[in-house]
């Protein structure tokens, strides 16, 4: 998963425009409510740095159906990877808890891209540290598969099948000035 | 970067690196995470040839709080105290399989032949070299300086700093000379003539002789220590004289402006370069700055030992 920005060339194609990722989001909103009944006990922790914006997205979608407020927070796992040692010395992300916490609560990881779910084992190691949620649950903008742990989604907004070679691009107004999601062949 | 070895090491990106990491890890201890995983199986040594407790105990938190295991060996009562050479105290901790050493040396430019000998493979970190340079205590003034006077963000561009007293023997001074200039930072050093060291005026800083008229227009004051174990000679008439016209005192601290801040790298002489109530005056961030030590250093271990040898 990378999210170096590139000019599109030929070998880049657009997957999820502006207009999919919101109907995308929208959806995931409503099955995180009907999921949860009602989304009463819910907390979105979003994975930095993408993960983090959607989270901030899908909580005000939820507000607009429920009519209240989700508690919202990022969860940074950059010292919690099991491959630090294989790269550089990466820059930390902020962690935000919400005020109430995460303790019992039901807790739902947001992240933009489920690849080989490795990030999401490092967030389980990084969330009980502070604290022990009811329930931990899963919602990724794209799962693209090529799983190498037993992890799923629990809400996906698309499946998008990829060769391993291929990348996944994520882009987000927040950040990248567009709302677009593309498959780039190495 | 492998080593940190001297505050001009740094650029001033790498720097901002530095105080970011930092303090998203002080984030983390704040929000009650009171161990992290990042250097679990790496070995620091700290290898401390001069006294310290601020310092040594400052690194030896913050590798414990990464989950690293430390190892803390001391001239006094070692094998140094039979004559070993720093020689042959590196090949040993390398044989024990160090990741990183933090050396306290009284001789300037011994973590530089630890780091370039070849002794030991792995990183060096100083923690203060003679009269040469402590650059982590640099980077924790820095980060209390961007935390009250820049928000926590960015670099100290436009930032005025008066460093005062004992520069000659300082290393303090020297590598926050060094480091708040790269950061933006303008830096003045005030002390009396025979405790300025030759060649200041190509340190790029302002020098002052008179400290009542160097308060007025600064951020920040930073007060160093009055050195009396490395002093071997006159270098000012009497104690008395000294802070009469080099102490920080509350009729001083009254010239300088509402939002400055008061800084010293401790151990203080209380009644000597600083009095009581301005040592424990709202404005005074001393104990702050301890506190910002341990978060700094984590950070700097982290970014030396975090990732993959050599390369961050």
């Amino acid at each position: 998963m990378t999210h170096d920005f590139e000019p599109a060339t030929r070998d880049t194609r657009v997957v999820l425009d502006s207009d999919d990722i919101s109907r995308a989001l929208t959806r995931l909103a409503h099955e995180v409510v009907e999921r949860t009944h009602g989304a009463t006990n819910l907390t979105l922790m979003g994975i930095p740095t993408r993960g983090a914006d959607l989270a901030v997205r899908l909580a005000a979608k939820i507000e607009q159906i429920q009519g209240q407020p989700v508690p919202v927070g990022a969860l940074d796992v950059t010292m919690y990877r099991d491959d630090l040692r294989l790269r550089p010395a990466r820059a930390l992300q902020p962690t935000t808890i919400p005020a109430d916490g995460i303790e019992g609560r039901l807790v739902v990881l947001v992240d933009d891209v489920l690849f080989s779910g490795r990030t999401i084992r490092s967030a389980l190691d990084a969330l009980s540290e502070h604290g022990r949620p009811q329930a931990v649950q899963l919602a990724v903008l794209v799962d693209r598969g090529h799983r190498e742990l037993p992890i799923r989604a629990d809400y996906v907004g698309k499946n998008l099948p990829t060769s391993k070679s291929e990348s996944v691009q994520v882009q987000l107004v927040e950040r990248d000035g567009i709302d677009q999601v593309t498959i780039e062949q190495a | 970067m492998k080593h940190l070895l001297s505050a001009a090491d740094l650029t001033r990106e790498d720097a901002i690196t530095v105080l970011d990491t930092a303090s998203q890890l002080a984030a983390a201890t704040a929000q009650g995470v009171g161990k992290l995983p990042p250097l679990r199986g790496r070995t620091v040594v700290n290898l401390f040839y001069e006294d310290s407790t601020r310092t040594r105990t400052s690194f030896e938190a913050a590798a414990k709080r990464l989950s690293a295991d430390v190892i803390n060996f001391s001239a006094k009562g070692s094998s140094v105290s039979k004559g070993e050479s720093l020689k042959d105290t590196a090949l040993t901790l390398e044989a024990m399989g160090a990741d990183a050493v933090v050396i306290r040396h009284h001789s300037s430019g011994a973590p530089h032949q630890l780091a370039n000998s070849g002794w030991i493979s792995g990183g060096v970190v100083n923690a203060g070299d003679g009269t040469h340079e402590h650059p982590t205590q640099a980077l924790l003034d820095a980060y209390t300086l961007r935390r009250h006077l820049r928000d926590n963000t960015g670099d100290l561009a436009g930032v005025k700093v008066a460093i005062v007293g004992d520069v000659l023997h300082s290393r303090v001074a020297r590598s926050n000379a060094i480091l708040l200039q790269t950061l933006g930072a303008s830096v003045r050093l005030v002390g009396p003539p025979t405790l300025l060291p030759f060649g200041v005026e190509t340190w790029g800083c302002e020098v002052s002789y008179d400290l009542d008229s160097s308060l007025d227009d600064v951020d920040a004051v930073m007060m160093l220590r009055v050195q009396r174990e490395r002093m071997n000679a006159a270098y000012f008439p009497s104690a008395h004289e000294y802070s009469n016209r080099y102490g920080l005192n509350s009729v001083r601290a009254a010239r300088m402006p509402d939002h400055a801040i008061v800084m010293h790298p401790g151990p203080m002489n209380r009644g000597m370069e600083i009095t009581a109530d301005v040592a424990d005056s709202p404005r005074s961030v001393i104990v702050e700055q301890v506190s910002n030590g341990v978060s700094v250093r984590m950070a700097v271990l982290y970014l030396l030992l975090g990732g993959t040898e050599g390369t961050a």
